[in-house]
C-alpha cells in the first residue's frame, strides 16, 4: 500500500466515524450552508459537530499550513480528501469568504502576526467576513473608489460608502479597499481589516430581482481603524486586491459546474428542438468541467497564466446563465411558480434571476474579456 | 486529471519543432496541392515520421512500436493541426492501426506502418453523413470466404492505401450493432473500384464500389458479426485524435489572426485596439482552452479504459469542431479582404476545418451521442 493509499484509507475510516448522517444529505438551498461567525446559529447539532471535528483536523482549509489552523496537506492528499468527501456526499463544513478570498491574500501578503491572529479564526469559522470593494461610483472601474482613509497618527479615519457588500449585515469583520492617497489611482489604495461593530459602520440590505438580499450598502461615518490593521503597505493595496480577485474569480467560476450532473438527464426534454439545445449545452458543460479540472491542476503547479482566472470566471458564469435559461424553458410553467412548496419556494425562477448577477459580480464578463485581451493575448492598447 | 508527464512534454516539443519546420503549409500543403499530387500528402514526410518513430506511437512495443497511447497521438495531432500538415497519421497510425490490433493483420501491416512504407484506410461511411450503426454494405458467405457488394465514401486517402479496413454487414440490418464485420481489403482486389476524389481542403478521399468482391476468410479482422466493438474502439481513438487536430487547427488560425490584429492599421490605429475585436478574440481564446481540455481529457480516459471515455470522446469531438469552426470563421472575417484570397493561408484553415469537422461524425452526431449516453 502506498502512502497515499494509506492516507485514503485513514480519511475514509475517519469520515465514516465523524461525518454525521445529516451532513451527508444534499444541500437543498443556501440556507443549509454553514457560514460560521460570532452570531451564527447552527441549524442543528450535526452541523455544529461537523464544523468542529473538521476544524480540529485543519480540514476546513486542508492546504493551509498547520501553524495557521490548516491541514498541511499536499496537493495529492488534498485531492484525496476532496474525493472522499464527495464519495459520501458530505456537505462543506464551512462556507466562508475568509477561506475563499481573504485567507489566500493574507497567506501571501500578511505579516506573521496577522497570519497567526486571523487565519486560525477563519479556519475554525469564528469570524464571518465580508468584502468592501465596489462603490456607487466604482463598479467595473473599481480603482476609481473614493472611500477615504485619513492618517490620524495611531489610527485611520474612514468615511465613505460601499455597495454590493455580500452579507455585510451578517458579517463580523470586513476586508475593505480605501483611498489613502489621491496622487495616483491604483497607487493610492490601501487594504484594511476592521470590525463591523466599530462605531460609525452601518448597513442596509439590497433587495434583488430574485427576491433575496445577499448584498448590502455599507456606510462608514468617522470609523476609527487601528494602524496595524492594514494588509501590505500603505498605497499598495491594489496588489492585494487583485490577488484576492484572482481567488474570487476562480471560486465564482466553479458555478460553471452546476451541480455536476447532466441538465438533459435532469430535465428529460421531450421537445426535440429543446433536447438538441440542451445536448449542445451539456457538451459545453462537460468540456468546461474538463477545463476546470485542468485549470486547478495547472494553477497548483504554477503553470497557469496569472490572468487565467478571468477566462475561467467568464466561461463559468456565462455557462451557468445558460443552464438557468434552459432550465426555465424545460420547466415550462412549473418553473414560473414563485412561492409554492411544489417549486421549493420558487427555486427555479429565483436561481435563474440570481444567476444574472454571476457575470456582473467579481468583475463583469466584459471586464474579464478585457483582461484576457490585455494580459494573455497582449493586444495593443487594451 | 494530471498534467503532462516529462516524457509527454518532450514528445510535444519534438513534434512542434519538427512539424513547424518540415510540415509547414508552404512545404507540404501548398506544395502538394499546387503540383496536383494524387495522394494529397508527401510520402517523404511520412518516411520522416517513421524515422522519428512517430508512425508507431500507437503500435505496441511487442511489434516494435512506441506502445504509447491516444494521449501521445493527440499531442502530435495538435501540431499536425496547427501546421495543416497533410499526413496519414490519424487514419493509418491511430484509427486503422487500432482496428487490426491483436490480429494476424497486425503482423503483416505494423512493420510497414513502422517503416513508413504503407498507408491504410478506413471505409465506414456509406452516405454523406457519418452513421456507422447503419452500415449496409453486404458481405455474404461464399465457399471459404465472403463476397462483398455495396459502396463506401469519404474513405480518407483510400486511393493511396495498400489495404482498406472495410466495415461490412454479415448479418442483421442497418441500425443494429450486431452483424458488423471488419475486412482487410487489398487495393488490388477484383471487382473493387476506387474513385480518387479531391476534397475542399486538397486532401483526397475515395469513393469505393464493391461489385462482387471476393475475399478469403482470413480477410476478416477479429470475429465475424462482432466487429462493432473493434470498430468503436478505433473510432473513439480516431475521434479523440481528430478533436486534438482540430484544437491545433484552431490555435493556428487564432495565432495567425492575433498577429494580424497586432499589425493591421485602419483609421490610424491598429485594429487590435478596437474593443469589438478584442472581446471576440478573448472569447475565442477561452473557447480554445476549453476545447483543448476536453480533447486531452478524452484521450486520458481512453488510455485509462475509463467508463466515461466514450462520453468524453463525443464531448471532445463536438466541442473541438465547434470551436475550430468559430476560430476559422473569426479568422477569415477579421482578416477582411485579404482573408478571402488564395494567397493568404487563413482560408486554408477554414477548408481543413470543414473536412476534419465532418470526419468520424460532426458536432450534431456527437451531441446526439452525448444525449443518448447521458440517458435522455
Amino acid at each position: 500500500m502506498t502512502d497515499l493509499d494509506a492516507f485514503r484509507h485513514e480519511v475514509r475510516t475517519w469520515l465514516e466515524a465523524n461525518c454525521p448522517a445529516e451532513m451527508r444529505r444534499p444541500i437543498r438551498s443556501e440556507a443549509d450552508l454553514c457560514w460560521g461567525g460570532r452570531n451564527w446559529k447552527f441549524q442543528s447539532d450535526a452541523q455544529q459537530r461537523w464544523l468542529e471535528v473538521m476544524a480540529a483536523r485543519g480540514w476546513t482549509v486542508p492546504d493551509w499550513p498547520k501553524d495557521y489552523g490548516g491541514g498541511g496537506l499536499s496537493a495529492d492528499e488534498g485531492r484525496i480528501l476532496k474525493e472522499e468527501l464527495q464519495r459520501i456526499g458530505a456537505r462543506p463544513p464551512l462556507t466562508s469568504f475568509g477561506i475563499s478570498m481573504l485567507g489566500p491574500a493574507l497567506l501571501h501578503f500578511g505579516t506573521e502576526e496577522q497570519k497567526k491572529h486571523y487565519l486560525p479564526q477563519i479556519a475554525r469559522g469564528e469570524i464571518r467576513w465580508c468584502q468592501g470593494y465596489s462603490e456607487p461610483g466604482a463598479g467595473s472601474d473599481l480603482a476609481g473608489l473614493q472611500t477615504k482613509a485619513e492618517d490620524k497618527g495611531d489610527h485611520w479615519l474612514i468615511n465613505g460608502q460601499k455597495v454590493w457588500t455580500s452579507y455585510a449585515d451578517k458579517a463580523d469583520w470586513i476586508f475593505c479597499l480605501v483611498r489613502t492617497s489621491t496622487e495616483a489611482k491604483q497607487g493610492g489604495i490601501s487594504f484594511l481589516l476592521f470590525d463591523m461593530e466599530t462605531p460609525g459602520v452601518s448597513t442596509r440590505p439590497i433587495l434583488l430581482i430574485s427576491g433575496s438580499s445577499p448584498f448590502c450598502e455599507t456606510f462608514f461615518d468617522d470609523v476609527k481603524v487601528p494602524k496595524v490593521q492594514i494588509v501590505g503597505e500603505v498605497n499598495k493595496g491594489w496588489d492585494v486586491a487583485k490577488y484576492l480577485l484572482g481567488h474570487e474569480r476562480e471560486m465564482i467560476s466553479g458555478m460553471g459546474l452546476g451541480g455536476g450532473g447532466s441538465l438533459g438527464a435532469a430535465m428529460k426534454p421531450a421537445d426535440p428542438f429543446l433536447r438538441a439545445e440542451i445536448a449542445a449545452f451539456d457538451v459545453d458543460a462537460l468540456a468546461f468541467a474538463a477545463m476546470s479540472e485542468r485549470f486547478a491542476a495547472m494553477w497548483k503547479a504554477g503553470e497557469a497564466h496569472p490572468a487565467s482566472p478571468s477566462m475561467m470566471k467568464y466561461a463559468g458564469t456565462e455557462l451557468n446563465k445558460r443552464r438557468n435559461e434552459l432550465g426555465m424553458t424545460a420547466g415550462g410553467s412549473d418553473a414560473l411558480e414563485w412561492d409554492s412548496e411544489r417549486s421549493k419556494s420558487g427555486k427555479p425562477s429565483r436561481d435563474w434571476l440570481r444567476s444574472k448577477g454571476n457575470s456582473i459580480e467579481g468583475g463583469t464578463s466584459e471586464i474579464q474579456l478585457g483582461i484576457v485581451a490585455k494580459h494573455i493575448l497582449r493586444l495593443p492598447g487594451a | 486529471m494530471s498534467l503532462l508527464t516529462d516524457d509527454q512534454k518532450m514528445l510535444q516539443e519534438t513534434a512542434a519543432g519538427f512539424l513547424a519546420e518540415e510540415g509547414s503549409i508552404a512545404r507540404q500543403l501548398r506544395h502538394w496541392r499546387d503540383i496536383g499530387c494524387k495522394d494529397g500528402f508527401g510520402h517523404g514526410l511520412w518516411k520522416q515520421f517513421a524515422e522519428l518513430g512517430l508512425t508507431g506511437i500507437c503500435i505496441p512495443e511487442s511489434h516494435g512500436g512506441m506502445g504509447m497511447g491516444v494521449m501521445e497521438a493527440a499531442l502530435l495531432l495538435e501540431e499536425i493541426g496547427r501546421n495543416l500538415t497533410p499526413s496519414p497519421f490519424l487514419t493509418t497510425g491511430v484509427a486503422a492501426a487500432r482496428t487490426i490490433e491483436g490480429t494476424g493483420h497486425a503482423d503483416r501491416w505494423y512493420p510497414r506502418i513502422l517503416s513508413g512504407e504503407s498507408v491504410l484506410a478506413l471505409a465506414i461511411d456509406e452516405g454523406p453523413r457519418h452513421a456507422p450503426e447503419r452500415i449496409a454494405l453486404g458481405a455474404k458467405r461464399q465457399g471459404n470466404g465472403f463476397v462483398l457488394n455495396g459502396s463506401k465514401q469519404f474513405v480518407v486517402q483510400g486511393a493511396s492505401a495498400d489495404m482498406i479496413v472495410t466495415a461490412a454487414r454479415t448479418s442483421g440490418s442497418p441500425g443494429e450493432r450486431e452483424g458488423i464485420t471488419l475486412f482487410a481489403i487489398p487495393r488490388d482486389a477484383r471487382g473493387f473500384e476506387v474513385e480518387n476524389v479531391a476534397l475542399v481542403d486538397s486532401s483526397k478521399a475515395a469513393r469505393l464500389s464493391f461489385a462482387g468482391v471476393e475475399v478469403d476468410a482470413d480477410a476478416v479482422i477479429g470475429d465475424v458479426d462482432q466487429g462493432w466493438q473493434r470498430l468503436s474502439r478505433a473510432l473513439w481513438a480516431g475521434r479523440a485524435g481528430a478533436a486534438a487536430e482540430l484544437v491545433g487547427l484552431a490555435s493556428g488560425a487564432s495565432a495567425m489572426t492575433l498577429d494580424y490584429l497586432r499589425q493591421r492599421k485602419q483609421f490610424g490605429r491598429l485594429i487590435g485596439e478596437f474593443q469589438a475585436l478584442q472581446h471576440r478574440a478573448a472569447h475565442l481564446y477561452s473557447e480554445i482552452e476549453i476545447a483543448r481540455a476536453a480533447a486531452l481529457k478524452a484521450a486520458a480516459l481512453l488510455d485509462a479504459d475509463d467508463e466515461r471515455a466514450e462520453l468524453y470522446v463525443s464531448v471532445a469531438k463536438a466541442k473541438c469542431a465547434d470551436v475550430a469552426n468559430l476560430a476559422v470563421r473569426e479568422g477569415v472575417q477579421m482578416h477582411g479582404g485579404i482573408g478571402m484570397t488564395d494567397e493568404h493561408d487563413i482560408g486554408l484553415f477554414m477548408k481543413r476545418e470543414a473536412v476534419l469537422g465532418e470526419l468520424f461524425g460532426d458536432t450534431y452526431y456527437h451531441r446526439e451521442r452525448v444525449a443518448e449516453l447521458s440517458g435522455y
